[in-house]
């Protein structure tokens, strides 16, 4: 019936159109960054852009990349699963309880706490890298995992969408019924908002992770040691290394630039592997709320 | 202990000790207090501080904010983020949102949910693993999109980089990364408009136009705001982007590009703290400035 009008099918092919470009702008990078890790480095430059390669180039290319100084990209990679893993556990043990307390208790101080929460999580991260790496300086800890570890647990952004997620998709009715059959605070939590909870402890987690995994400028300042780099800052020491980039380092080069796609594939695939796992619980977390049963 | 007994124990304690306990509110943000004030608080009292002081820690009035306001590179650089912020914002509200609106009418739950995905997966990527991946994608002689770079911005990967496409291929960039995790976040907010809102408007004559328009879009401002304060503390942050292109250049960009380098470079190069944490301080009061806009705009504080 409604199709049957000229004017509204040119508008259905016009938002097709629409859709499926910008659904080529960002898949197509992704695309080629897989193809492009099976190439030799002179295939980069002559095949088609989007034809594969082989896996023989392919595992010319791992292997190279994994000779780079003594296979330290399994180190950086090791570092970047350490760092990320220890904050979101940590984020997780002090952002949900926050956000619930913020959301369906009262308090004294809480309003003060809800914005100097919003406020610090305006604020430009660099603000606070630098004294933050002069307070680890003066403690002695700088270099250290807890360096990195620490500051990426104060997760702002965390506490506040728990906060939006409690404050508008749990009714307080609910909890104070809890309250009312004789749960205590701690049973009220633990047995009422905790299990309704789960699509924003899934949504808060992935974010932490995915901050954390990618963070690049508190490593940066904070870990000087090779050694301790995780991928994000060491995907920098072989861009410094790829002669595609770098003209000085010029013919014996160290790092080729399929391999350098080949370690920029490496250092998004936990992190893609992660939200496959977790789509379904961010969709439906951002969705879903507790009073639509 | 079971539930009746602390009730029990409570209510025999008396008002004396409720006087004394603290809230179960306080219990629960005690843990993110203490990262609040050591990760949040105290560094920025500690900026302050240095901004504020000379290196043998005298008081020196506003001296560090006026030497570094008079760096020539400064207002550059100051010219460059408004540039890329300008930009940036405003193509995330208009693409977001009407991306969003238009994913969320399609018919098909699969094209939804594809859809959904495909513009999602690439908020993998950000850092320094989005800068490398779009320095191949601007690079005219590896890029699969070699015509459209040519044709835009040079046929070489030094023309392409020149500083003053910079804020263009920064919004790109920020735009691949970023735009598909606000695109799910506004389809599940409309989603969660309730469907007789929509049928009113229907019914009422509302073609999807002025739904969207009218109905829509105001219901979703709180995530609108959401959207731009946190886009904009991250805009004003702008660091890898730069640094990175700057580094694969051929010095065409230097490392003076954006504020948080300047920043960077009085604290690791010059050795001067106090000059580093008055451009960190003039940053927090721009994105103070415009966050407290917004939410006196936005009615973030709604829920209380």
């Amino acid at each position: 019936m409604r199709t049957d009008h000229p004017a509204r099918l040119v508008v259905r092919v016009l938002v097709a159109a629409v859709l499926a470009g910008f659904a080529l702008f960002f898949v197509l990078p992704m695309v080629w960054l897989v193809l492009a890790a099976t190439k030799t480095p002179a295939g980069l430059i002559q095949d088609n852009p989007l034809s594969p390669g082989s896996i023989a180039a392919l595992l010319d290319n791992w292997r190279h990349l994994m000779s780079f100084q003594d296979g330290t990209v399994a180190t950086w990679m090791g570092n970047s699963v350490l760092y990320a893993a220890l904050s979101v556990a940590l984020t997780l043990l002090v952002s949900i309880p926050a956000g619930y307390a913020l959301a369906l208790t009262r308090f004294r101080g809480r309003r003060l706490l809800l914005v100097v929460t919003l406020v610090v999580m305006l604020m430009p991260a660099t603000a606070l890298v630098l004294p933050i790496f002069l307070e680890f300086s003066y403690l002695g800890l700088v270099n250290t995992t807890a360096s990195v570890v620490l500051p990426m647990s104060f997760f702002p952004f965390g506490v506040y969408l728990t906060y939006i997620y409690f404050s508008t998709s749990v009714p307080a009715e609910l909890l104070d019924s809890a309250r009312l059959d004789g749960c205590g605070e701690s049973a009220t939590f633990a047995r009422v908002a905790l299990p309704l909870a789960k699509p924003v402890v899934a949504l808060v987690a992935f974010f932490s992770f995915v901050t954390n995994w990618n963070n690049f400028f508190l490593p940066y300042v904070m870990l000087p040691d090779s050694d301790n780099y995780p991928m994000q800052v060491g995907l920098t020491q072989m861009l410094a290394a790829t002669p595609t980039f770098n003209p000085v380092v010029g013919a014996n080069a160290e790092v080729q630039p399929p391999e350098l796609v080949l370690a920029t594939l490496l250092s998004i695939t936990p992190v893609l592997l992660v939200f496959l796992f977790s789509q379904r619980f961010l969709v439906a977390g951002l969705t879903a709320g507790a009073t639509k049963g | 202990m079971s539930a009746p007994a602390m009730a029990a124990a409570g209510s025999r304690a008396g008002s004396r000790s409720r006087a004394w306990r603290p809230a179960a509110g306080h219990v629960f943000v005690s843990g993110y207090v203490v990262l609040l004030v050591a990760f949040g608080l105290v560094p920025t009292a500690y900026a302050l501080n240095l901004a504020f002081t000379d290196a043998g820690g005298r008081f020196a009035g506003l001296a560090n904010f006026v030497r570094t306001a008079q760096d020539h590179r400064f207002l550059a650089a100051v010219g460059h983020v408004g540039t890329y912020l300008a930009l940036w914002l405003v193509t995330l509200t208009v693409l977001v949102l009407a991306l969003a609106l238009l994913v969320h009418r399609l018919a098909a739950a699969w094209s939804r949910a594809v859809l959904r995905f495909v513009y999602y997966v690439p908020g993998a990527l950000a850092g320094a693993s989005s800068v490398l991946l779009w320095l191949f994608m601007l690079d005219p002689s590896v890029s699969p999109i070699d015509g459209v770079v040519r044709t835009l911005w040079g046929s070489t990967f030094v023309a392409v980089v020149a500083p003053g496409h910079l804020p263009w291929l920064f919004t790109i960039i920020a735009f691949w990364t970023g735009a598909g995790g606000w695109i799910v976040i506004m389809y599940g907010a409309l989603n969660s408009i309730p469907h007789e809102v929509i049928e009113a408007a229907r019914v009422d004559g509302a073609g999807p136009l002025r739904t969207a328009l009218r109905v829509q879009l105001p219901m979703l401002r709180k995530w609108i705001v959401y959207m731009l304060i946190l886009s904009l503390a991250a805009g004003t942050q702008l660091f890898v982007e730069p640094q990175l292109i700057s580094q694969a250049s051929f010095g065409v960009v230097g490392t003076d590009y954006s504020l948080n380098q300047l920043a960077y470079l009085y604290a690791f190069d010059q050795n001067d703290f106090n000059g580093s944490a008055a451009i960190a301080i003039d940053l927090l009061i721009v994105a103070l400035c415009c966050a407290g806009l917004f939410v006196a705009k936005g009615g973030l504080f709604d829920a209380d």
